[in-house]
């Protein structure tokens, strides 16, 4: 299945757009979502602490993935 | 359902905070400004940029709102986040609690400006002459149960 998948902060500026969309297997989880973003985005290749979250609540690698969330990936927070 | 969390583009107003959480059962409002700094590790820093996830971040802004309901007992929270260019000086973020007493509202405020900077999804880059570089915050607290 096609997946989209939200990039924000310096993964946004690294993929040179808001999104990708990844094709992942049925028992995908987000890690396996991941690996795929950066096989699709070199320059996402080295980022070693990405943070995920699903339907905009944070999730683990281990989250299965339907197919009908919105799922963001992006790196450890820094407002204030 | 009393709070006001919001991410804005552009000039945050400290009033509008207030005005959210006060009331005549309440004996105190504490506030928390944080301001663009110009400086970063002895680096001159010329403007601060935030990124925001704008509807998970509000989002996680109210669940925090209802950590301190939990933990202070008052639901009478304002967290306003600025997004876009923010020019040294300026308010960044600003933080109300009114409770019944001074000792919730402040810690409470504490509390907030301390969890915002832990699991909100908002980025900050600094702008130095010439050059620019996103701040990557420290792996979060266990964010999922």
């Amino acid at each position: 299945m096609t997946v989209r998948v939200l990039l924000f902060a310096r993964y946004r500026e690294a993929a040179g757009k808001a999104a990708v969309e990844v094709e992942i297997g049925e028992d995908a989880t987000l890690a396996d979502v991941w690996e795929s973003v950066r096989a699709r985005v070199p320059a996402l290749r080295e980022e070693r602490r990405p943070l995920f979250s699903c339907d905009r609540v944070y999730a683990r690698p281990d989250h299965p993935v339907t197919g009908r969330e919105e799922i963001a990936v992006f790196p450890p927070v820094s407002g204030g | 359902m009393p709070g006001l969390y919001r991410i804005v583009e552009g000039p945050l107003d400290l009033e509008s905070a207030i005005q959210a959480v006060s009331g005549p059962d309440r004996g105190a409002i504490a506030t928390f400004i944080g301001t663009a700094r110009d400086h970063h590790d002895g680096r001159p820093v010329q403007s601060l940029e935030y990124h925001a996830y704008v509807p998970m971040a509000e989002a996680v802004m109210r669940q925090i709102g209802g950590e301190i309901a939990s933990r202070f007992g008052t639901p009478h929270v304002a967290i306003l986040h600025r997004i876009g260019r923010v020019a040294v000086g300026d308010p960044s973020v600003i933080i109300a609690v009114a409770a019944a007493h001074r000792r919730e509202a402040l810690a409470a405020c504490s509390h907030a400006i301390e969890r915002l900077k832990g699991i909100v999804p908002i980025w900050k880059k600094e702008h130095y002459a010439g050059s620019a570089r996103w701040i990557e915050g420290p792996d979060p607290p266990a964010l999922t149960s």
